[in-house]
């Protein structure tokens, strides 16, 4: 497998790999999410509501998460305006530490393309850190379709 | 558990949500920035005729049209029981600001499982002159009761 950096359609294989990233997510960024997007639940604020309704403590809004994972596809294509269709399944939600925040690392490789459409599929995953250091999967089904030049 | 009726139906549209440039860029700043989002003449490079709105930016828009079914008594959802489970973009052009967006939501499916009720929902986002924008779909588990 090739890592790939700039994507001409004709130059991808399926199996390619983006560049993986890691990205923190703070209690701030979570408040910042929740004023850009006017999600107000108070599980991505309050901790101790979070925990009245059985979380682990504060948790990332789902859609942050999402927009964190397309981040790794958005600076592989140069282009935000390229991704045509985005979609996950929200598979456990990511605890965000007062402190210390939480780690998603975002790995992505390219699954399907469409020589018609001259697009590509590039089906990505999204991990944290569990309270015991093991990984744990966030996003399930997590696809992004890109149009390439 | 979500009342099944609900299934099929389709809501009128939404009154209009204007896209503003600093809207694109506050929701940037929360998501991940890029040029295109804040730069017009960066976004003109890539070909676009003014700032575009990142990948899930349509989320605003998405749920303030599924919020006509939540606040639907007839529906029978209670929103301290919400979880997301799936969320869809289909954009058929990226967001562009000035955008005046109108939406449709459709109650695509009601489904209950091991206690749970799952309903799938489509937000079909058009301009108000009718160009089709952004297909939003989203899958919201509402917990059974203990």
């Amino acid at each position: 497998m090739t890592q790939v950096s700039a994507p001409a359609f004709e130059a991808l294989a399926v199996g390619d790999e983006l560049p993986a990233q890691t990205f923190t997510l703070t209690r701030a960024d979570l408040v910042r999410y929740a004023g850009a997007s006017g999600d107000f639940n108070p599980i991505h604020w309050n901790e101790r509501f979070a925990r009245d309704v059985g979380l682990p403590g504060v948790i990332a809004h789902g859609m942050l998460t999402m927009a964190t994972a397309v981040r790794l596809v958005v600076d592989w294509a140069g282009d935000p305006g390229a991704v045509v269709e985005y979609g996950v399944r929200f598979t456990k939600p990511v605890p965000v530490d007062d402190v210390e925040g939480a780690q998603v690392t975002v790995t992505g490789k390219v699954a399907v393309l469409d020589d018609d459409a001259r697009t590509a599929r590039v089906d990505l995953t999204a991990s944290t850190t569990g309270p015991d250091g093991a990984s744990l999967t966030v996003l399930g089904r997590a696809r992004a379709v890109v149009r390439l030049a | 558990m979500v009342n099944p009726a609900v299934a099929g139906r389709q809501y009128p549209p939404t009154p209009p949500y204007e896209v503003g440039r600093e809207k694109i860029r506050e929701f940037a700043e929360a998501t991940g920035p890029h040029p295109a989002h804040t730069d017009p003449e960066a976004a003109r490079a890539l070909g676009y005729p003014d700032v575009i709105a990142p990948p899930t930016f349509a989320v605003i828009v998405a749920q303030r049209c599924d919020a006509q079914l939540v606040l639907d008594p007839e529906a029978g959802i209670d929103f301290s029981r919400v979880v997301h489970g799936e969320q869809n973009f289909r954009h058929h052009r990226p967001i562009v600001a000035g955008d005046r967006l109108v939406a449709v939501l459709h109650v695509d499916s009601v489904r209950s499982a091991g206690g749970h009720s799952m309903v799938t929902t489509r937000s079909e986002i058009a301009t108000e002159s009718g160009e089709a924008v952004c297909t939003a779909t989203s899958t919201i588990v509402v917990r059974g009761g203990e």
